[in-house]
């Protein structure tokens, strides 16, 4: 073995470019982001953060059901990288979905409602927690088989590329899905046909319960990308400033000529893999946990604003009290949601519901006869 | 009307299409510079370059995947394919991805694909290359299936495939591909999915079926005139959506069923059929509903035995018999 387990775990989080200098971003700390571009990301992983915590609580009472996988502790993840694109650009992710879908567009809202399966959830009550989706917002969703999700952003950029536009595509997975043969697949293919597509591993240590260093014969993801011919990076995911920075130059080489990038972010998860995983004691212990917590990129970016004279304690308090009132209204805008009613249940199963023959062996008619 | 070969009946419909709409395009292994492993797509490419025929690496996941996610974003992908014994390879993305986009999305996102390929057995393939996989695919609700069984139908139902909106899988029979027939010349011609057709008249049995057994079906039933009984052949045409109209007026015509299908009897579509008719024409009937299949074994290599394995025109005329209480053996 290359490293020890312990030498891999302190070395877990953080991380930079493959070949440049970890510190090359000293000079300028905040990539030369204004603050109110600065603002809106704290905004996003504060609200990331207090809308999954809010979450936790309704799941907990039963409001929300079946598997819920919370992002906390990954914000800086998502934010560093969306917050880089264009509105037009597209996000595509597996199951723990909720912060990509709200920073890319989707309202607080419409993602609870969704959890709460209420109509006017962004799936229609249909999908649920792993499966959001915004067409508006070009979010093309949460995906629920590991590593499924990896084809269909090749699609979108093969789409991107036929159609002769510069919009990239950022591909969300666990470390878990690079295991998968999708993730092969797909990157062979990106790569030979110069596919815009950024493949961002959230490197969060852990597939459900068993370490990446049980579960690969290889540590370094990033290295993978050698197989395809592809560039890569290794991206702090701790902290939503590298990861900005590593993502806006992917997405500069892919909006240049379509070149893909495997970008491997380490990260950790705070919670369990779903609601019904404990957050320590079988897998990982509660030291190690606390450990990486002094890692939290909410408190770190916090810092790093204050330290630049960025924001000011009045200005974070102003912050999360609206994000607390948003979140609030997120809960009661989903109760107050309708179920989805009966005749619910049939619609979408196809685009083009009047097709001569019977769509359903277990018919409408069935279901209204009771 | 032309006459033209199953396989130049897809490869028309593939061009007329490609044609009409720039969004259309086919995706698979060796479909652009080899033309095709059975050369369906033999032209197309030096006709519509390599953007739109585009040979891929042999990755059925991946592949599959990437044209749905190409379908969500509006292109209309037709993806080969080389047998369907490989889209095994590909069924999480045609299952999981595919069929449920419209649905999980609440109709935020279509996904206007189309899966074809040549499907079940040709001679001595033996168990991987030799399976009709039909029930599968149809046991999901969100695909449509079509299984052309003359070159007209290939033609018209692909290209009724390529328009529809929803994720369609043409299953086309290995065997059939030189099989040649009468195609209208009109200048659109289309087969709706969902619409079974009366390949054959009759009045004393009729025997259903879909795909390359609907040939097997016509034999049986020019044996069977032979000795005065007179047959109809329904050919399903679609298994998704099911014409069950067609199904009852022919069992109402007839009262006797034999339903002849290539795959595995065991929870094959002939189990839907013969539940669909249970359910909604039992009084019309007056001879239990009896079922011709391939043996439920994988499919051996030796001549013999696969030949035992294989539905024929025996057993269908056999079949027939004993509905029809004429049975002697």
């Amino acid at each position: 073995m290359a490293q020890t387990k312990a030498a891999r775990k302190t070395s877990q989080a953080g991380g930079s470019s493959n070949g440049r200098d970890a510190g090359a971003r000293k000079g300028d700390a905040l990539l030369g982001l204004k603050k109110d571009e600065l603002h809106a990301m704290l905004y996003q992983m504060l609200l990331g953060r207090r809308f999954e915590e809010k979450s936790a609580e309704a799941y907990a009472i039963g409001k929300i059901g079946g598997f819920c996988h919370l992002y906390i502790g990954q914000e800086a993840v998502a934010v560093g990288s969306i917050m880089a694109l264009r509105p037009e650009d597209y996000v595509i992710t597996a199951y723990r979905d909720h912060v990509q879908a709200m920073v890319k567009g989707i309202t607080p809202n419409a993602v609870m409602a969704e959890l709460y399966g209420r109509v006017d959830g962004c799936a229609g009550g249909k999908g649920g927690s792993m499966h959001l989706y915004g067409a508006e917002q070009n979010f093309l969703g949460g995906w629920g088989i590991v590593g499924g999700q990896v084809p269909l952003a090749v699609g979108a950029g093969f789409a991107i590329k036929y159609r002769e536009q510069d919009n990239v595509v950022l591909c969300y997975m666990g470390e878990a899905a690079v295991n998968q043969g999708a993730f092969h697949e797909s990157l062979n293919m990106a790569a030979l046909w110069k596919l815009p597509v950024i493949f961002i591993v959230e490197n969060n240590r852990f597939g459900m319960g068993t370490a990446w260093e049980r579960a690969s014969s290889l540590y370094d993801i990033s290295q993978k990308a050698s197989a395809y011919d592809m560039p890569s990076a290794v991206a702090d995911g701790m902290d939503v400033i590298d990861m900005r920075r590593v993502t806006q130059e992917a997405i500069d080489r892919a909006r240049k000529d379509g070149t893909p990038t495997l970008i491997e972010a380490r990260c950790y998860r705070f919670m369990g893999h779903s609601m019904s995983d404990p957050v320590h004691g079988v897998y990982r212990t509660k030291e190690e946990v606390e450990e990486q917590k002094q890692k939290d990129p909410i408190t770190r970016f916090l810092e790093l604003l204050k330290d630049n004279n960025q924001l000011t304690d009045e200005e974070l308090k102003t912050m999360d009290a609206e994000i607390q009132k948003v979140c609030e209204e997120a809960a009661e805008f989903a109760d107050n949601s309708p179920e989805p009613g009966l005749e619910d249940l049939y619609t979408h199963v196809y685009a083009s519901e009047d097709v001569h023959g019977r769509l359903f062996f277990d018919r409408k008619n069935r279901l209204e006869q009771g | 009307m032309s006459t033209l070969t199953y396989r130049e009946a897809l490869n028309q419909a593939l061009a007329e299409e490609m044609e009409r709409d720039p969004d259309v395009f086919l995706m698979g292994e060796e479909v652009g510079l080899y033309n095709g492993a059975y050369k369906v797509s033999k032209g197309l490419l030096d006709r519509f370059g390599e953007k739109r025929i585009v040979d891929t690496p042999i990755t059925e996941l991946g592949f599959t995947g990437l044209g749905v996610g190409a379908a969500m974003l509006g292109l209309r992908p037709v993806i080969e394919f080389m047998t369907f014994n490989f889209s095994i390879l590909a069924m999480d993305q045609v299952f999981n991805s595919a069929a449920k986009v419209h649905y999980m999305t609440a109709g935020k996102y279509k996904c206007p694909i189309v899966f074809r390929g040549p499907t079940g057995a040709a001679l001595q393939l033996s168990a991987q290359h030799s399976q009709a996989l039909e029930s599968s695919y149809a046991h999901f609700p969100g695909l449509k299936i079509a299984t052309p069984a003359t070159p007209a139908d290939a033609k018209g139902l692909l290209k009724a495939a390529i328009r529809d909106d929803d994720p369609v899988v043409i299953m086309e029979g290995e065997l059939l591909y030189n099989m040649k027939g009468e195609v209208p010349d009109v200048e659109d011609h289309v087969v709706p999915l969902g619409v079974a057709e009366v390949k054959r008249e009759g009045s004393d049995v009729s025997i259903i079926t879909h795909g390359k057994m609907v040939h097997v079906a016509l034999q049986a039933a020019t044996a069977l005139e032979k000795d005065g009984v007179n047959a109809e052949v329904l050919d399903l045409r679609s298994l998704r959506p099911l014409d069950v109209d067609a199904i009852l007026a022919t069992v109402q015509k007839t009262n006797r069923v034999v339903y002849v299908e290539e795959g595995w009897p065991y929870v094959g579509i002939g189990s839907q059929i013969v539940d669909t008719i249970q359910e909604e024409a039992f009084d019309y009937l007056d001879a239990p509903i009896l079922r011709v299949t391939q043996a439920d074994v994988p499919m051996p290599y030796a001549k013999m035995l696969e030949r035992m394995a294989k539905p024929s025109a025996e057993r269908v005329v056999a079949a027939c018999n004993r509905v029809l209480y004429r049975q002697t053996v």
